[in-house]
């Protein structure tokens, strides 16, 4: 594709870099390290980077947090998931599900619901599942938030959106306690679409009283494997 | 209900603060709407800043990686540019609101007509709604405050819940008149679920979506959106367009920085520890989100701001909106008293930075400098001393010979005079003891001043000067041939 130019470009461009070039001009030099890299690191970072909690209690804690924001919480062995997950759909009356590519094929029940690869169906199609099982890359447990790496086509953020539930399915091993911590697993992943996911879409709009489900799914439920 | 001051960000005039906060001082419904969400917002605020241990260190890391950017402000943008672009974005810039505007015309244009918008201070400030619909594209609000403010031909009066001056009642009046819902309840639940199916059919059949930027990552070219309802994530992932309005301001260094951001922002914004969606996307991505997606990167008289090395700083702001919660100002009037797309107390210093101190000159005295707006600001904005500078740069800015001649100007001078010496203070004292006599009430207040002094007493009384001052006290107390403890009596301050 070609790029789009409009107007005059190259001229607002160079205006206002040289306007902010004027500007930082007469800001003192002690306060400008000219170099933006080091300067950059010299910014003090005293806040906590890492946490202190053992692994149980990540995920009680995470646990605690996703159900205050109105999420649904399970706990399994990794060897009961799919057991969990056809028990969970079932209370759930759910019997068409979308996939996403992260999911493990071992998580599936035999007997469940219907399971339906998200990759190559239009937005009609998957509005009318539903609902869609996904993994998680990163959960952090001081906010609650599960955060989606979106990889492929498979597993696109259009598949956590439409449909009106979502079930997390998410290792404990991918629990850090802390925003800092959680950022730094996601680092690798920058450059992908990411979603962070803390309880089901909600608004406080009205009178500032929290009230869950507007536009995003309703309803979330998330199995932490332990 | 009392009409909102009609006041256009355009216009030169806009009636200034303490005219525009009249007829809303007496809405009475209006002020229990603002006085009881702000008062919510506050309240779940302070509950989650305090289990944070951290909380002064990560306001200091927020500021720091605020002003670091700022000084290298020209080497993020190019840096995210090129990576935006690399990443399959385009990447425009406009000096101006107009020329911003006129960018995204151009690009909005569909055959659908309307395009879906996310809540965004951004294209407030430019006007964007107004140019699209001029040009003939209708622009769907798809935040239910923006949705409740547009449908309602209304002003947003809060940077984080536009619709705040609105209560239950009057939403659910709103949407049955506009929506054709005669049956609609009037539980939150039942307006939030009128705003999802009238708009599920417009995220899914309009080709472009506009929004603004929380941040813009110049590591990585990626932009971040934080919202709560999940309109965001449709808007960015639906359409095959998508074209993003940020201030210039709005550039962090590197995916990391979001470490700090993300925790002090949706704490201070709506009390929550995290809201409930941030979307990160770079570029495009093939099978996945919009197939164009466009920044336009707006300066708007941000390098203005940049030049003064007083007041920058405001551009350090992030946009939480805390400080409005927690100024008894704006708890008082709410945000259309200001006249101005920001509101509040970043708003106050904001305002008439933007407009060059051509407009909002009003604005900076909107405040009675009690501090409670640094102290919950989350990346450590001090707006008292930025208000205070902009007082100067209010008097500084008028006429000389006006400056000279001010009412102001002779009193500040006449106070100059008598404060610069012991013995005209002490004498200033001794008259106004005699002056105050007939204007004490029985009650020991002065309850009434007159001619321009009364303005202090209109609202509240005022104690008269005592009989002795400490400085008289302490001097017949010395002069006493047999000073003791407890000879004389203090007298009251």
């Amino acid at each position: 594709m070609t790029d789009i130019l409009i107007g005059d470009p190259l001229s607002a461009r160079s205006e206002i870099l040289a306007r902010i070039r004027s500007a930082n001009r007469g800001i003192s030099v002690k306060n400008r390290n000219t170099n933006a890299t080091e300067s950059w690191q010299d910014i003090p970072r005293t806040y906590r980077q890492c946490g202190t909690l053992t692994e149980a209690d990540r995920v009680q804690l995470l646990a605690e947090r996703l159900i205050e924001y109105g999420a649904g919480v399970y706990r399994c062995q990794s060897a009961q998931v799919a057991d969990n997950i056809a028990e969970i759909l079932r209370c759930r009356l759910k019997r068409k599900i979308l996939l996403s590519s992260d999911v493990d094929p071992d998580w599936l029940p035999q007997n469940g619901p219907a399971f339906i690869h998200g990759n190559a169906l239009s937005y009609p199609e998957i509005e009318a599942c539903e609902g869609v099982l996904t993994g998680c890359t990163v959960a952090i447990a001081v906010t609650g938030t599960l955060a989606l790496c979106h990889t492929s086509a498979g597993s696109s953020r259009v598949l956590t959106l439409l449909p009106d539930y979502h079930l997390c399915v998410v290792q404990a091993a991918a629990i850090v306690e802390t925003v800092p911590e959680g950022f730094r697993a996601l680092e690798p992943h920058r450059l992908q679409p990411i979603t962070l996911i803390s309880g089901p879409s909600a608004t406080a709009d009205i009178e500032m009283t929290r009230i869950q489900g507007v536009h995003g799914p309703r309803v979330l439920d998330c199995l932490i494997v332990v | 209900m009392a009409t909102i001051p009609n006041v256009d960000f355009k216009k030169r005039r806009a009636p200034d603060f303490p005219s525009a906060a009249l007829p809303l001082l007496q809405d009475a419904q209006l002020r229990s709407n603002v006085r009881h969400a702000t008062g919510v917002i506050q309240g779940k605020r302070a509950r989650v800043v305090s289990e944070m241990p951290d909380w002064q260190a990560l306001r200091d890391a927020g500021q720091r990686i605020r002003a670091h950017t700022l000084e290298h402000l020209d080497i993020y943008l190019e840096q995210f540019e090129q990576r935006c672009i690399a990443a399959g974005g385009h990447v425009h810039w406009a000096r101006d609101a107009a020329e911003a505007n006129r960018i995204v015309l151009q690009l909005a244009q569909n055959r659908t007509g309307r395009i879906i918008k996310i809540k965004s201070m951004t294209t407030e400030e430019t006007g964007l709604n107004r140019a699209l619909e001029a040009a003939g594209i209708r622009p769907v609000e798809t935040d239910l405050a923006e949705l409740i403010v547009q449908l309602g031909h209304d002003k947003p009066s809060h940077i984080v819940v536009p619709a705040l001056h609105k209560n239950r009642s009057q939403v659910r009046e709103l949407f049955s008149r506009t929506m054709n819902l005669p049956q609609l309840g009037d539980r939150p639940e039942d307006l939030a679920e009128a705003a999802r199916v009238y708009l599920r059919r417009q995220f899914l059949s309009t080709p472009v979506a506009v929004s603004g930027a929380n941040f813009l990552i110049a590591e990585t070219g990626g932009v971040c959106i934080v919202e709560s309802e999940g309109n965001g994530r449709m808007c960015l992932t639906l359409p095959k367009k998508l074209i993003s309005i940020a201030g210039i301001d709005k550039i962090i260094p590197r995916f990391r920085d979001l470490e700090v951001l993300l925790q002090v922002l949706p704490r201070s914004a709506t009390g929550e520890r995290m809201n409930p969606y941030n979307s990160l996307w770079t570029g495009v991505h093939p099978g996945d989100g919009p197939e164009e997606f466009h920044v336009v990167l707006l300066d708007n008289r941000r390098t203005e701001v940049l030049r003064d090395p007083e007041a920058r700083e405001t551009l350090h702001c992030i946009r939480c909106g805390a400080c409005q919660n927690a100024c008894p100002v704006y708890r008082q009037t709410g945000g259309h008293a200001y006249g101005s797309v920001y509101a509040g107390p970043i708003g106050a210093i904001l305002t008439p930075q933007l407009a060059m101190m051509e407009r909002g000159q009003s604005l900076p005295y909107a405040s009675s400098l009690c501090g409670a707006c640094y102290e919950v600001c989350p990346v450590k904005i001090n707006i008292p001393e930025i208000l205070i500078h902009l007082r100067g740069r209010v008097v500084t800015g008028r006429p000389k010979v006006l400056r000279a001649f001010h009412p102001e100007a002779i009193a500040m001078r006449a106070m100059q005079w008598m404060f610069l010496r012991a013995t005209r203070f002490s004498m200033a004292q001794r008259l106004g003891r005699i002056a105050q006599r007939p204007w004490i009430r029985q009650s020991g207040w002065i309850e009434r001043l007159p001619t321009v002094l009364g303005g202090w007493t209109r609202t509240r009384d005022l104690r008269p000067l005592p009989p002795q001052s400490f400085r008289e006290w302490f001097q017949a107390r010395s002069h006493a041939s047999m000073p003791s403890q407890n000879s004389s009596e203090a007298p009251h301050d």
